[in-house]
């Protein structure tokens, strides 16, 4: 195989594992900080998506700049969600929150096929086709634009985790529970917090992979999962862990795609999965509890 | 019947069709039935296949107006929706036949219709099935179950056959090819009879690569770039409509023009690709089960098409789901009754020759398979979708080579 | 025997008990063939409830990739059958080895790098993605094209080869589900299950206590791969095809669990009840919202049911009931 192919597949990797990565940090968010499995990641992901879609439908908004009303859309939804809801079951053991996030996540699959039918819908943006070439390297422009903006999003929650009053009480939360109730920290509402500001999270990658990926409501499910590999290979709560988890992925897969089958790749990501499981379970990123 | 290639049926020639059948069978008119026959429609309505039925139920609604111009006795449908899950298709079956279902009729999925079959079979109702290609379906000793539609292996060969001709007709043809599959029930049973008739069948070309992509992906970008560093002329692939849309815009970022894409399987002729695509999808060759535009029948049927559900392209989907229509109410005229035994051998003693699907009309061997079924080449163009082979009935010249993406009006 | 496993039920449980035994013996009597085939379907995910129950009820072990167990043992029952006419009878025994194997792979990485709760339960998704991944790719049981079982239509009910009337296969539902129930009680009630409970309860406790807690866990993981592979068994024969993506689908480890958590997880009914509650509710729905053009609206209510079980009964519906029917609680079944 010519050398220019390789690269330009390494680099697809890249780009996609950027992506991964960007897919999953909502989730790192919520479950580093509230450990609820949310198994409902993918399906606020697509509902994300499809607030994009409505907003290039009917105003003709491109889905990047759909990212601020998206996402605070998403706020609101996945705080009403915890505060409403999931709170109930904050001391329930684990199954129980991951049945009602299951659940959950039925019903909105359920919605979104009501609201919008099983037809794959997608926004027709005159850059769709658009690459870029440097040297052999063909890029594509919308996954460099996904790129920029998962390493954007990431850096955004950075600063807010570690320099913001709310940022870091919620981070004492994430590392003592009982102690944050202590001190005074109202814990019911710095986890309805988190939840939100993670499905913003999800809401802003819901508008960007829109440009990469035709939205219908079936497409939930394989995000779910791609996004827990991704982040506990990154180390649960740790925002650049997310982003290199999903590097990880996404390089791993291209060159198991290159070398061996592409069908399998995805079987790579799940070994992956299960070697950072038994060698290192709180991920490369992750601290040692 | 004249068949003139550019005329348009008149109403009269179809029915007069359909009377000559009549005709035939004096007796079943003079029996007239009251009550109509109650099909069961057993689809995926909901899950993943859930647009796909969506489809093959307007091919069904299409069938109920022009079955009642042909003469044919009322037929009424019992929809149920197997949730693109095979337990549910047992369950659904059991509960249609429970209420009253005298035929059942359905269901696009390989897995789904095999449960079916199982149903149908134990409780004596005869079968029409209108998509299913996984050829064990007919290969179980079944006495009620009849069905339409090529099996794979048919598929797969027409495929050859239908490219050699193509290339033939235009003096040029791929010396290498690559084939792109996905790695599903369908892509899976298709590939492997490809790469067995390989062997027997002389092609202009060798596989260079057979690459197998997952039904879920989210990025063809790996699998195309790993295409194209083949360099092969011929991109051949096996898809279904999601991944035919990424695939086509990855082919364009990539920046990768082959002489010919060339497609088995669903994807690349359904509405929303084309919407999606645009001229970007154009000149893409589907081979795959089709109607035959040269049939009285079928112009009937696109005009009926056209009027009912407008801007929407009537595909197999629609072809295959309006023939299993016809053949429950054809053999409900010919049985003279609802009893399920009388309709089984009506069904096995079918000879449709007004009808729409490619081949010489509609009968099924002893095994309940029609066997005569073809298959065409489709080329998308401008939205539209024309039949460039076989030369035979085809309805427009094929272009080929393919334009390359940056150099399309 | 029978007065081991009715222990120190109550009068009034075995009345229910005896009633409950009853009507289930004469359904295929009384029910047409389309709630024929609901109850069968009952009773599978009521038998696939009951041996996951094993693992998450009894040991605490949270588990959300049992599917592959019921893939396992579908395809290795269905692939012997297939390629050298070996009748399930026989076949079922290579089919439950080879998911007890996996089971102990899983036990063994899991409990040895000491991986937990919701680690664990990642850890069974990856291996079963990883498995239908595998499938998806082993040409000789037919990759992602599938795997079908040459169906003969005898009026003949043959166990041996597991080919037989809608009738046959209840009562072989009704039967190993009837069995797992015996099995889980002397389970619960042996050394074993106290094993079980004192870990699911504090494991840090039951180590002191001298329990080897390894080996309690590795016999739970093993013993439920192996009965839910039995229920694999039954599904290649029943529904007659296996595809990787239906068989090792994660939806379908989702809805074996669903049973037991709603019914009661670690009792003994609740996995039952569970499975009777819920795939008949789904039924239920489908006749009540098939005249609507809505496609989804039936799903949104199953969903909607099961966040209101999750919130106002989160111990389940079996415990609920049981207190309201008076019944007298076996050992097991109080938590």
């Amino acid at each position: 195989m010519p050398l220019d192919a390789i690269a330009n597949i390494a680099t697809a990797g890249l780009l996609t594992g950027l992506v991964y990565g960007l897919s999953a940090l909502g989730l790192s968010a919520i479950f580093g900080v509230t450990r609820i499995v949310n198994f409902a990641h993918g399906e606020l992901m697509v509902i994300g998506m499809y607030g994009a879609l409505l907003l290039f439908q009917h105003f003709g908004l491109a889905p990047l700049w759909a990212i601020p009303i998206v996402g605070a859309a998403l706020f609101a939804i996945g705080y009403a969600l915890q505060a409403g809801l999931v709170n109930r079951l904050l001391h329930a053991p684990e199954h129980m929150q991951f049945l009602l996030m299951a659940a959950l996540a039925i019903m909105l699959v359920a919605l979104c096929l009501m609201a919008f039918g099983p037809n794959a819908q997608n926004v027709t943006l005159e850059s769709a086709y658009d690459s870029v070439e440097i040297g052999v390297l063909i890029l594509d422009a919308h996954r460099v634009y996904a790129g920029i903006a998962a390493i954007a999003v990431a850096g955004l929650l950075f600063v807010f985790f570690r320099y913001h009053p709310l940022g870091k009480a919620i981070r004492a939360c994430a590392d003592n529970l009982t102690g944050a109730a202590v001190v005074g920290l109202n814990v019911k509402r710095l986890f309805a917090l988190t939840f939100g500001i993670g499905s913003a999270c999800i809401g802003a990658a819901g508008c960007i992979i829109l440009m990469l990926v035709d939205v219908h409501p079936y497409l939930a499910n394989t995000y779910t999962l791609l996004a827990f590999v991704v982040v506990i290979i990154g180390g649960m709560g740790s925002l650049s862990g997310a982003l290199l988890g999903g590097l990880l992925v996404g390089v791993s897969e291209a060159l198991a795609g290159l070398l061996l089958q592409p069908s399998l790749k995805s079987m790579f990501s799940f070994g992956l999965l299960i070697l950072v499981l038994i060698l290192r379970p709180e991920g490369l990123l992750g601290r040692r509890s | 019947m004249p068949t003139t290639k550019n005329r348009r049926p008149s109403r009269r020639a179809v029915i007069a069709g359909a009377a000559g059948l009549a005709f035939a069978q004096p007796f079943a008119i003079a029996r007239a039935q009251g009550a109509p026959l109650k099909v069961g429609v057993v689809l995926p309505r909901s899950g993943p296949q859930g647009k796909i039925g969506q489809s093959c139920q307007q091919g069904y609604d299409l069938a109920l107006p022009i079955l009642k111009e042909l003469g044919y006795p009322e037929i009424q449908y019992m929809p149920v929706d197997t949730e693109t899950n095979v337990q549910r298709a047992r369950a659904v079956t059991e509960k249609v036949i429970q209420d009253g279902a005298q035929i059942v009729t359905g269901a696009f999925d390989s897995g789904a219709t095999t449960a079916l079959a199982q149903v149908c079979e134990q409780k004596g109702v005869p079968l029409v099935i209108n998509i299913a290609a996984a050829p064990p379906i007919t290969e179980q000793g079944y006495k009620f179950v009849f069905r339409n539609f090529p099996n794979g292996v048919r598929i797969a060969q027409d495929a050859l056959n239908l490219q050699r001709e193509l290339y033939e007709y235009k003096k040029d043809a791929p010396k290498s090819a690559v084939l792109l599959h996905v790695n599903d029930t369908f892509g899976e049973s298709l590939k492997a009879g490809l790469l067995g008739l390989m062997q027997r069948i002389e092609m202009p070309y060798k596989f260079a690569d057979v690459i197998a992509y997952d039904p879920n992906a989210r990025d063809l970008s790996v699998e195309i770039a790993k295409a194209k560093a083949t360099g092969a002329e011929l991109l051949w692939t096996v898809s279904r409509l999601n991944d035919a849309m990424l695939l086509t815009r990855e082919l364009i970022k990539q920046r990768w023009s082959p002489k010919a894409v060339v497609s088995s399987g669903p994807g690349f002729y359904e509405d929303q690709y084309l919407k999606t695509l645009g001229k970007n999808g154009d000149h893409i060759i589907s081979l795959v089960p089709w109607y035959d535009p040269s049939k009285p029948l079928t112009r009937y049927l696109l005009e009926r098409g056209a009027k009912a559900y407008p801007g929407i392209n009537i595909d197999t989907n629609h072809v295959y789901s309006f023939e299993a229509a016809l053949i429950c109410a054809d053999a409900f005229k010919r049985a003279g009754s609802a009893d399920p035994g009388k309709l089984r051998d009506a069904l096995a003693a079918t000879n449709i020759k007004n009808n729409v699907s490619i081949g010489p009309g509609i009968a099924f061997d002893a095994k309940g398979h029609n066997g005569g079924l073809g298959n065409a080449g489709i080329q998308n163009r401008g939205g539209k979708l024309k039949v460039v082979v076989p030369r035979a009935y085809a309805d427009s010249e094929p272009v080929y080579p393919m334009p390359a993406w940056d150099k399309r009006a | 025997m029978i007065g081991r496993l009715l222990g120190e039920a109550g009068t009034r449980a075995r009345i229910a008990l005896g009633l409950a035994a009853l009507v289930l013996l004469a359904a295929p009597a009384m029910v047409d063939d389309y709630l024929l085939t609901v109850l069968t379907q009952s009773l599978f995910f009521a038998y696939l409830g009951q041996s996951w129950n094993v693992m998450m009820g009894f040991a605490g072990l949270l588990s959300l990739g049992h599917a592959m167990f019921v893939g396992l043992g579908a395809y290795v029952a269905g692939a012997l059958f297939v390629h050298f006419g070996l009748p399930p009878v026989i076949g079922l025994f290579p089919a439950m080895a080879l998911a007890a194997l996996v089971g102990a792979a899983i036990g063994f990485l899991g409990f040895r790098f000491s991986i937990q709760g919701v680690y664990f339960a990642l850890l069974t998704i990856a291996f079963a993605e990883f498995i239908r991944i595998l499938f998806d790719h082993f040409t000789w049981v037919g990759g992602s094209s599938g795997l079908f079982i040459p169906v003969d239509n005898r009026t003949v009910n043959d166990l041996v080869h597991l080919r037989g009337t809608p009738e046959m296969f209840y009562y072989l539902a009704l039967g190993l589900s009837v069995a797992a129930l015996a099995l889980s009680r002397l389970l619960l009630a042996g050394r074993l299950g106290h094993r079980w409970l004192a870990i699911r309860e504090d494991q840090e406790a039951a180590q002191a206590l001298g329990i080897d807690v390894f080996r309690a866990k590795m016999a739970a993981v093993v013993l439920s791969a192996a009965m839910t592979s039995l229920g694999g068994v039954f599904y290649a024969f029943y529904f007659n095809n296996m595809f990787p993506e239906q068989i090792f689908n994660i939806n379908l480890s989702i809805e074996l669990l669903l049973g037991p958590i709603i019914g009661g997880l670690g009792t003994l009914i609740g996995p039952i009840l569970g499975a009777f509650v819920l795939t008949p509710l789904s039924e239920l729905l489908s006749a009540l919202t098939e005249r609507h053009a809505l496609i989804g609206i039936k799903h949104f209510v199953y969903g909607l049911c099961v966040v209101l079980i999750v919130v106002f009964l989160p111990g389940g519906l079996w415990p609920w009931i049981a207190r309201r029917l008076g019944l007298d609680r076996p050992p097991g079944d109080g938590t």
